[in-house]
């Protein structure tokens, strides 16, 4: 099987499953729960059928605006900007006009916390994935010419950055149409699929350069197909087995981890699309077009 | 050799065994000499429901070198506030909100938000104004009164008591040396005056003064109920917070929602782990069910270890955990796989499990270390959640590098030269 000779058609697929999302981040942008935005949003559970309509009636009637209210059967989900205690308890009056109601969730944010969050985490994100492009210069420093180990650090970040963009623009979408939010459980997602990303990657690695320095008279590509091809029962497999909790997790879990699981589905299944056919490709890529300038530049000073 | 390979074999049942005693959910408590430690899962607000509250500290008045100490007091304040609630096993620490300082309350069972709310909250700033002659025709209230240096800072206790002529409920204070001395100056200046009591901002009653007091002794009244008055008496000993705080973050997750949550959740777990253990023994066949026999001893040891340390545990938690566990069964899927390879380049079974292992370690090391630089950066570069996560990871990675190296091998390396040996491995 040729995998890096097709490389082009990957690097498309990659392409078809990313742009869609990326739009949607620029049409839509992220649906930021309160986590980030800051605000009030309380979750609670009526003990008998009641309508949208009867609760935004009770809010109006008191007064309260700009809410949003998310109906799910008996359960609502009421999201408001920040609420002091005496607005938390006006809102909870009004919401009683619509029936009694037992409350499952009470959450306020305030705009100080929720930038801090954004902020730690992007941060955390970005140095942690410098730590890896250097962490892998490191290990793979002894990897036969001509590859270079620090293009195979950028490499598995750059697999990364695209999973990353691909679940982020899948919850745009989601978003966008079934309300899903962007809690810091999603960031927590976000880590997982990052852990995961770097994890099968690396695997592929170890193999290209195990392979490079065995067989140096074959030529990169093939060393990196092989590579491919001798992991590949490993990082389906893995994969496999990950998944398989992941939905058992998705399908029964409680429902506060619906969004999450899904989060993680998607992230571990283009995780490991990105580690066999972006990451090992892109070094093929990169190392073939590198080999090209360096010609060039020969037949230049030759010229 | 083949002895010490038993050796390493009886040290594994041993783990085995002392983790499952302490991951056993009626397990016992650790008890070595006068070393005590209750022994039991530590779960986050989000699975079993309770209050998590933020408080941001307004330190802008303090020096840079009294905002440690000022925060510290806060959270013996709030400490003491809460102990007085009965909240079992509240978490109060400090924490940092963008750069200001803050404190982080929990109260896990708490679903009485406003209760807790209003007791933490009360600054219980007591202060004795004197009147301002200056200022006596200004419109604001507030400035007809001006400060005198007396405030809760110097009370040294205060209690609940009957005014005897009316039986009303007052709450006696007691003055600290320096506050008597000041106390004794201020009732002295303003003989035949009103002196104002300020409970938080606001003036509460402004006695006149009848004599000079010198013992330091004062009642507060102020049509108090009994409850007030003794909740009052509780925060003025807890003593004033040192500095505002503001509430700028509050959850409150209602017990059911949390349970329901953790029920479903581990329920789906374990079938999933079954349904994983399923696979690995139809595909692996003996070596997959030597694998899940580890996996086993994994998921008891980093039980145990959530328990010892402890953990709590979150739903950002449980996901590490998860993650950790596929990096587990990934660990023994490249060994099995390598081992495969090994064997079909012509090697005996002995060999090609030995090099299975050397050649699959360079890989499992490299990709379990950059997952362990992630957690030390998740773990230092942020709080609550992501924390959670990047602990239960690391534990989960750490553990799992033992188990899918050493438990695995010894088991496989037990096998060979046995009648079992050509089941071992994996054609």
């Amino acid at each position: 099987m040729n995998i890096i000779g097709r490389r082009k058609i990957w690097y498309l697929i990659s392409l078809v499953l990313i742009v869609p999302g990326v739009i949607a981040l620029f049409l839509w942008k992220l649906p930021f729960g309160i986590d980030f935005r800051g605000g009030t949003l309380l979750d609670i559970q009526y003990s008998q059928t009641t309508s949208k309509e009867q609760v935004q009636n009770g809010l109006n009637e008191a007064g309260i605006k700009n809410t949003n209210i998310q109906e799910s059967g008996k359960d609502f989900i009421i999201r408001t900007g920040n609420l002091d205690q005496t607005g938390q308890k006006n809102l909870e009056e009004a919401l009683k006009k619509a029936g009694e109601y037992k409350q499952n969730r009470l959450e306020t944010v305030g705009p100080t916390v929720s930038a801090d969050l954004s902020q730690k985490a992007i941060i955390a994100v970005i140095l942690a994935s410098i730590a890896i492009i250097i962490y892998i210069s490191i290990a793979f420093r002894k990897v036969p010419k001509p590859a270079s180990s620090w293009r195979f650090g950028v490499c598995a970040v750059l697999a990364l950055i695209h999973d990353l963009v691909f679940v982020t623009g899948a919850f745009a979408i989601l978003g966008h149409f079934f309300g899903f939010e962007i809690d810091s459980l999603f960031i927590t997602a976000l880590l997982t699929i990052m852990g995961f990303s770097v994890h099968d990657t690396i695997v592929v690695f170890d193999r290209i350069r195990e392979n490079l320095r065995r067989s140096p008279s074959l030529d990169f590509e093939t060393n990196v197909n092989n590579s491919i091809l001798q992991t590949l029962n490993r990082s389906l497999n893995t994969s496999f087995t990950v998944l398989i909790v992941l939905l058992a997790l998705y399908l029964l879990g409680g429902q506060t981890l619906k969004h999450f699981m899904l989060a993680l589905l998607l992230g571990i299944a283009i995780g490991t699309y990105s580690s066999i056919f972006n990451a090992s490709p892109l070094l093929v890529s990169w190392q073939l077009w590198s080999a090209r300038r360096m010609r060039r530049a020969r037949e230049k000073v030759a010229s | 050799m083949r002895r010490n390979l038993w050796i390493v074999f009886g040290v594994i049942i041993l783990i085995a065994f002392l983790a499952s005693l302490v991951s056993w959910p009626t397990g016992p408590d650790l008890s070595i000499g006068s070393f005590q430690k209750a022994l039991k899962i530590h779960e986050g607000l989000d699975l079993q429901g309770g209050v998590h509250l933020v408080y941001e500290l307004d330190d802008s008045k303090i020096e840079k070198k009294d905002k440690a100490s000022a925060q510290q007091s806060v959270i013996n304040v709030i400490d003491r506030r809460i102990n007085a609630l009965g909240v079992a096993e509240p978490v109060i620490q400090s924490a940092k909100v963008g750069d200001k300082d803050a404190v982080i309350v929990e109260l896990p069972g708490v679903t009485d938000v406003n209760e807790a709310i209003s007791l933490i909250g009360k600054t219980a700033q007591l202060k004795f104004l004197e009147y301002n002659a200056e200022n006596a025709d200004s419109q604001n209230l507030a400035e007809q009164w001006q400060e005198t240096g007396l405030s809760g800072a110097n009370l040294k206790h205060a209690d609940v008591e009957f005014d005897k002529n009316s039986g009303e409920p007052q709450v006696a204070i007691q003055f600290d040396g320096d506050g008597s001395k000041i106390f004794a100056d201020l009732t002295e200046r303003n003989l035949q005056k009103p002196i104002a009591i300020e409970l938080d901002k606001e003036i509460i009653s402004a006695p006149t003064v009848q004599t000079v007091i010198e013992n330091g002794q004062a009642v507060i009244t102020g049509k108090f109920t009994i409850d007030e008055a003794k909740k009052l008496a509780i925060e003025l000993n807890a003593g004033a917070l040192k500095v505002p705080i503001n509430l700028v973050e509050q959850r409150t997750i209602g017990a059911t929602l949390g349970s329901d949550s953790v029920k479903k959740s581990l329920m789906a777990g374990m079938v999933g782990l079954v349904l994983v253990a399923l696979f690995m023994i139809i595909y692996y066949k003996m070596p997959g069910l030597l694998a899940t026999l580890a996996l086993f001893i994994y998921a008891l040891v980093v039980l145990a270890l959530f328990k010892l340390i402890p953990v709590t545990l979150t739903l950002a938690g449980i996901a590490g955990f998860i993650l950790s566990v596929g990096m587990a069964v990934d660990a023994n899927i490249l060994i099995f796989e390598r081992t495969k390879e090994e064997l079909a380049s012509g090697k005996t079974i002995g060999l090609a499990v030995e090099d299975g292992f050397r050649r699959a370690w360079s890989s499992i090391r490299d990709s379990n270390f950059s997952s362990l630089i992630t957690c030390v950066i998740l773990y230092y570069g942020t709080t609550g959640l992501v924390r959670g996560f990047a602990i239960t990871l690391a534990i989960g990675i750490l553990v799992s590098m033992f188990t899918a190296i050493t438990v695995t091998r010894t088991f496989l390396r037990l096998g060979i030269g046995t009648a079992l040996e050509n089941k071992l491995v994996v054609k």
